[in-house]
């Protein structure tokens, strides 16, 4: 039994012999990793190998190995065709849009909700805001139409009533990224408290006692003490935010996309599901879905080494 | 002088309150205002799902319908597609959710012994699948090849370990008492069984907020869904109330006979899926408020 407790305490060494010892007292913990193991090879890391496809002219029938080569002919026409510009620009008109009214809403709800005194109306409150993130976007897109549909949609009917016409929220491509962004300030800002309220817990009150004695009022304690507690969160949220540009959520832009706004809707993701998915053109999905990926891993790298150099811990 | 200045500041003290007052009161009105906002599609749908055609073409706003008609629930039933869409839903998501709980908990066992041989390799091979994927074709084209389309497996086995979820449960293994662990092991007990007789009892908070995670993800998923399954009587809830919802144009009205008050109206119908879709996810709400912001919480912290 001291064999146990000693083998444990003991420096690993490159000994191959006691790696060997080490592995018949842990066997089982290989055997536990076996499954999680097997699912990261076969359904993580085998797809990446699956990339390939977008060097080639892939068809199902011939297989990979049986594929012409076409090198970077998909990329080519990917970046050359006018689809390309079309996605960045919608992409980042969604993206830069939520950066601006989305990203800083839970940090005024948070700052609000950090004012009030009476316990019970605050947690009657956030009970009742956190409520839609747990909801699905089909249900939120579901909602969404009931309210603005042009037909009977109560929306439309308060501005027919005031205005004296309707407005096709649903149809027209200039209200799409509205449309988007304030889905997502009404499903996520509840939600997204959870995280400065958690930095505001953190705060002594004293010092609150103290400024107050020193004569500082409401926006001087915010503006010297709560913000300043929040600083770091903001930071690395912001950064994060920032990393994550080119995903804007793929779900909940399908479901609002139509016909009718697609010249808005149409981002990086739901263009892959369709060349890749309706028209079955694999080789060249598979090549902008690879863009996509390589410059999402790079983007989340830098904003890690900007968190770490802003002296935030960093993600990775 | 010295009064003047006194009598001054008293009244400037005043005013602040005053103004101070009602700046919170306009913080109470505010977020009270949000708390309601966020409420009010849910009601204005319940209150639409129990309404008659009458009153719903009628009345703009009602949170209250003067007449309750059960005609919407009542075609619902009869159709049958939404509850074989619940059904199916709830299959997938305790199946799915117990797979990933199996795969999740047992590769973070492993990974939250310091000693364990192979640690940070393979955690950086965790972490490389959280940065970069094969993206969303190849990975369909390979589950294709696996023969898992169309098949509930698929969705179960994609996403078997979250790999921030994962983290979590690492960290909390981690954090457990070395003792315990050295004590049962000197006992004769080998790993699975410290494991299973020891860890898992002692997880069960991460265990509750893990689950609820995995659980309402897979209720809530739409995308996969749709992309794996090809097959009507296989569709999950998600499936069905967008096809209701966002793509039907008229409901057929000539299958079913409405004697009582006539034909459902299209809207009522709608509203009444989402509120049968929607039900499942307030009823667990309570459980899942419990746990998930320490689920966040711990999140948050660096793995």
């Amino acid at each position: 039994m001291s064999k146990v407790a000693s083998t444990q305490v003991q420096k690993p060494t490159r000994n191959k012999g006691e790696f060997i010892k080490y592995f018949k007292q842990h066997k089982w913990l290989y055997v536990m990793l076996l499954p999680g193991a097997l699912y990261f090879i076969i359904f993580r890391y085998i797809p990446m190998g699956g990339i390939v496809i977008a060097f080639q002219q892939y068809s199902p029938f011939t297989g990979i190995m049986g594929s012409k080569w076409v090198g970077l002919t998909h990329f080519r026409n990917f970046f050359i065709g006018t689809d390309f510009w079309m996605l960045l620009k919608n992409t980042l008109g969604i993206s830069i849009l939520s950066l601006i009214f989305y990203f800083p809403a839970p940090i005024i709800l948070s700052l609000l909700l950090n004012e009030i005194k009476n316990q019970r109306y605050k947690k009657v409150v956030q009970t009742f805001i956190y409520i839609p993130h747990f909801i699905s976007w089909v249900i939120v897109a579901s909602l969404t139409y009931t309210l603005f549909n042009i037909n009977d949609g109560i929306i439309n009917q308060v501005i027919e009533a005031t205005v004296g016409h309707t407005i096709n929220f649903l149809g027209l491509p200039q209200y799409f990224r509205g449309l988007i962004v304030g889905q997502s300030i009404w499903k996520e800002t509840g939600y997204g408290t959870i995280i400065f309220l958690a930095a505001l817990s953190g705060v002594d009150t004293q010092l609150y006692e103290a400024a107050k004695v020193d004569g500082a009022g409401r926006w001087r304690l915010m503006w010297h003490i709560t913000l300043p507690a929040i600083k770091g969160t903001i930071i690395i949220m912001l950064i994060l935010r920032v990393g994550s540009i080119l995903n804007t959520g793929y779900e909940q832009i399908f479901l609002m996309r139509n016909s009718l706004n697609i010249s808005t809707a149409e981002v990086f993701d739901t263009y892959i599901y369709q060349k890749g998915i309706t028209n079955a053109q694999y080789s060249y999905s598979t090549a902008s879905g690879l863009f996509k990926s390589v410059v999402g891993m790079v983007m989340v790298l830098g904003a890690n080494w900007m968190a770490k150099k802003s002296g935030e811990s960093g993600i990775y | 002088m010295a009064d003047i200045a006194i009598i001054k500041r008293n009244k400037n003290k005043i005013k602040a309150s005053w103004s101070d007052r009602t700046i919170q009161v306009l913080i109470y009105l505010f977020t009270g205002f949000c708390g309601i906002i966020t409420l009010l599609p849910f009601l204005y749908v319940l209150a639409g799902s129990f309404a008659t055609e009458r009153e719903l073409t009628e009345k703009a706003f009602f949170i209250i319908p003067t007449e309750i008609s059960f005609n919407a629930y009542q075609y619902i039933v009869q159709t049958g597609e939404v509850f074989r869409g619940l059904k199916n839903s709830l299959f997938l998501t305790i199946v799915g959710t117990c797979i990933q709980m199996f795969f999740t908990t047992t590769f973070a066992y492993p990974l939250s012994k310091t000693h364990f041989k192979g640690r940070n390799l393979i955690l950086n091979l965790v972490i490389v699948t959280m940065l970069f994927s094969g993206g969303m074709i190849p990975t369909f084209l390979w589950v294709k090849q696996l023969g898992l389309y169309n098949s509930y497996l698929s969705l179960m086995l994609l996403g078997a370990i979250n790999p921030f979820n994962m983290i979590i449960v690492k960290k909390f293994f981690e954090d457990l008492p070395v003792e315990l662990d050295e004590a049962a092991r000197i006992d004769g007990a080998t790993d699975l069984q410290v494991f299973y007789k020891v860890a898992i009892p002692l997880s069960k908070p991460v265990i509750a907020s893990i689950s609820l995670f995995y659980a309402v993800g897979h209720w809530n998923d739409y995308f996969n869904a749709m992309i794996y399954l090809n097959n009507p009587a296989k569709e999950t809830v998600q499936i069905v109330l967008r096809r209701i919802v966002l793509l039907a144009g008229e409901i057929q009205t000539d299958i079913m006979n409405f004697d009582a008050m006539g034909v459902p109206p299209d809207k009522a119908v709608k509203m009444a899926a989402t509120v049968v879709a929607t039900v499942p996810i307030l009823v667990v709400y309570p459980f899942v408020q419990k746990y998930f912001a320490q689920g966040v919480m711990v999140g948050a912290v660096k793995g």
